[in-house]
């Protein structure tokens, strides 16, 4: 596998019987990931697309060995839903579910520092290793399985940039969205480390945007610690200042946080930054020569 | 969501901190009123959500009930950054001796709260930071057992605090923690901290920003929010749930997905144009939607062209494109527009615009570059 996601991923989908849970629970089944269970507290016993759905996630677990969780329960329940997964020893679990509140996830940050569960998100669209497992809501046609790892804040420019890579010829190894909140369980270092030991991957392309101060921390580890080349793209370089784009993490706050501060980050490590989503396909072609 | 000073008050109130005794009025009789049941110097401060409401004018202090109603005539109306003060606070007035600065956030980094204090209060902490950034002490505080009270008293050593005080700044600071943590802000700021010359600590000021996130939590709460916190269009489409920042440019923009709305904004700029909003029409958006979304753009008077710009996962092209013919029919412009489609169900949604006659772009360079000249008139 490339990497978290892949032939060894044994998928429970937590909200499985709710609208957007049912959906994607067919539509990555589809794909071919290995949906195994679905936890719907109340509806245990019942079928989805063929897949049992349990009570209690420890439940799903004891019957068919889920390693990995995708959560698509409403945003007042995320936070438990995380948890719960997290107490039932899931090694791996991803919530989709946006409108989390902060102080709910700093509890969750707290709860899962006691172990040794990642998470993916709040507010992302998952992940996929293309032709392996799609883990998420991302569209998976439009992937190609190669070499380029992605990871990024935000989820149809990630389908943009995947989009011209594949209609390059460029594939992927793993596409990560880490989410657009401010309070996330994995960030760029995070993901950045996994493809830099991964041996499929080749170079890393890293999509950032306005907000905090992820993106000056990934430029310093890549300096310090990537051989791999990395591209990055950072979107909001005409946000105002002080206002909420979309995400809830996309804000500069007193003066922090702005595009043009990220992209100085990058350059000053040599990181190419592409000023449109279609040139990072152009720049990673380059990088392959 | 923000929160007005008089509202912020009453919640630390709530929460065990000291406040000035006073009240508010929307007319000039109201303020000579509370100002008369004050019996003393009172201070008029307009209920505007923007900070500078004291060099703007929006601030004065009044000797009786006269001068007070003389003074709110005289700040009701008045237009600060924009907004339009339509509530004055009128507050007794402290003898302040010296101001201290208490505030909590969030810290992203830590992912804790941080309660940040400095003794140089009554002035915007960012200017501290950058002008005295050795002043400001910042403690993180571990969620699982919250603000410790001797971690409280630390703080209150540190800020140079005499004995005396030591207790009541316990109290406040405890306050303070909590009304953050049970309304679910992101913000709650006392600035200043007022030490007066009777030996007393009052929060002279404050300032709350709740997350809009948690409101589910707090139905009371969100019944606070202000029309003036957000324009009418900003409004609407709050209410229709999308995402939307106007801007000051002439591009309409409608997008689906945060992070590709912000880069199509930039792109619109890399070939020139000024983006006129950030929209966001979220996932697997639908006509009623795009309807809305078109709406608010046109309501823009300075838009002068639109761009879509849609990349379709969740979202089928083929639906968004009969959206965009049937907001057309019912909102009725002459501003010239174009759309890129791509992704589930491009062909059939490029289709669906090329019989009506809608021009599309296959990339989103060729798109910004369209909407640019459209905008131009070119």
């Amino acid at each position: 596998m490339s990497i978290l996601v892949g032939k060894n991923t044994r998928l429970l989908v937590q909200g499985i019987t709710g609208r957007e849970g049912s959906f994607h629970a067919l539509q990555m089944k589809e794909y071919g990931t290995n949906v195994v269970a679905g936890v719907t507290p109340g509806k245990g016993g019942e079928w989805v697309h063929g897949i049992p759905v349990f009570d209690t996630v420890k439940e799903a677990v004891n019957a068919t060995d889920a390693n990995t969780s995708i959560i698509y329960v409403p945003a007042r329940f995320a936070a438990d839903a995380i948890m719960e997964a997290a107490d039932a020893n899931i090694t791996l679990i991803i919530c989709i579910t946006e409108g989390v509140p902060v102080l709910d996830m700093i509890k969750v940050q707290s709860f899962l520092s006691q172990k040794e569960s990642r998470l993916i998100g709040p507010n992302c669209p998952g992940l996929i290793t293309p032709g392996e497992a799609k883990v998420g809501i991302m569209p998976a046609h439009i992937h190609k399985p190669g070499g380029v790892g992605l990871v990024s804040r935000s989820g149809t420019l990630t389908y943009e940039v995947v989009q011209a890579l594949t209609n390059k010829g460029i594939g992927q190894s793993t596409a990560v969205g880490i989410g657009g909140d401010p309070i996330i369980g994995s960030t760029f270092i995070d993901m950045l480390r996994l493809f830099e030991s991964d041996p499929l991957t080749d170079q890393v392309v890293l999509i950032g945007e306005i907000g905090g101060t992820d993106e000056q921390k990934a430029a310093r580890f890549i300096a310090e610690h990537m051989t791999k080349p990395v591209t990055a793209f950072i979107a909001g370089r005409t946000a105002p200042a002080g206002k909420r784009m979309g995400h809830a993490g996309a804000i500069i706050e007193g003066g922090e946080g702005t595009a043009a501060e990220k992209v100085k980050a990058f350059e000053a490590v040599r990181v190419k930054v592409a000023t449109q989503p279609d040139e990072v396909a152009d720049i990673v072609a380059q990088q392959m020569q | 969501m923000k929160l007005h000073e008089y509202q912020s008050k009453r919640i630390f109130a709530e929460y065990g901190v000291p406040i000035p005794s006073g009240d508010v009025a929307t007319t000039p009789a109201d303020a000579r009123e509370i100002a008369k049941q004050m019996g003393g110097p009172v201070v008029i401060k307009s209920q505007v959500l923007v900070g500078g409401r004291g060099k703007a004018g929006g601030i004065k202090v009044a000797k009786d009930p006269t001068e007070a109603e003389r003074l709110a005539d005289q700040i009701l109306g008045m237009n600060i950054k924009g907004l339009i003060v339509d509530k004055v606070l009128i507050d007794e007035a402290a003898n302040i001796k010296e101001e201290i600065y208490l505030g909590m956030v969030i810290d992203r980094v830590l992912q804790k709260p941080v309660l940040i204090a400095s003794s140089e209060g009554g002035v915007e902490i960012e200017e501290v930071a950058k002008t005295n950034p050795e002043a400001i002490i910042r403690l993180p505080i571990n969620p699982s057992w919250g603000l410790l009270d001797y971690q409280a008293r630390d703080l209150a050593f540190e800020l140079g605090l005499r004995r005396t005080f030591i207790n009541q700044f316990v109290r406040i600071v405890q306050g303070l923690y909590k009304a953050f943590v049970n309304i679910d802000a992101n913000l709650a700021e006392i600035n200043p901290l007022a030490v007066t010359d009777q030996d007393r600590l009052v929060a002279v000021d404050g300032k709350i920003v709740l997350d809009d996130n948690a409101l589910f939590r707090h139905p009371d709460l969100a019944e606070l929010r202000d029309a003036q916190e957000e324009s009418p269009s900003e409004r609407e489409a709050r209410l229709a749930g999308l995402s939307y920042v106007k801007l000051d440019g002439e591009i309409g923009c409608m997008v689906n997905g945060a992070g590709l709305a912000m880069a199509t904004m930039d792109i619109v700029k890399h070939y020139g144009g000024e983006p006129a909003n950030f929209l966001d029409i979220g996932g697997g958006a639908k006509s009623d939607k795009v309807a809305a979304a078109l709406r608010i753009i046109l309501s823009d008077p300075k838009v002068k062209s639109v761009l879509f710009n849609i990349f379709g996962g969740i979202t089928r092209c083929d639906e968004v494109a009969r959206g965009i013919l049937e907001a057309l029919e019912e909102v009725k412009t002459e501003a010239p527009m174009v759309a890129r489609l791509v992704g589930t169900n491009e062909e059939e949604g490029r289709q669906i615009l090329a019989e009506a006659n809608f021009p599309s772009a296959s990339s989103l360079g060729e798109a910004a570059q369209k909407a640019v000249e459209l905008a131009r008139g070119t």
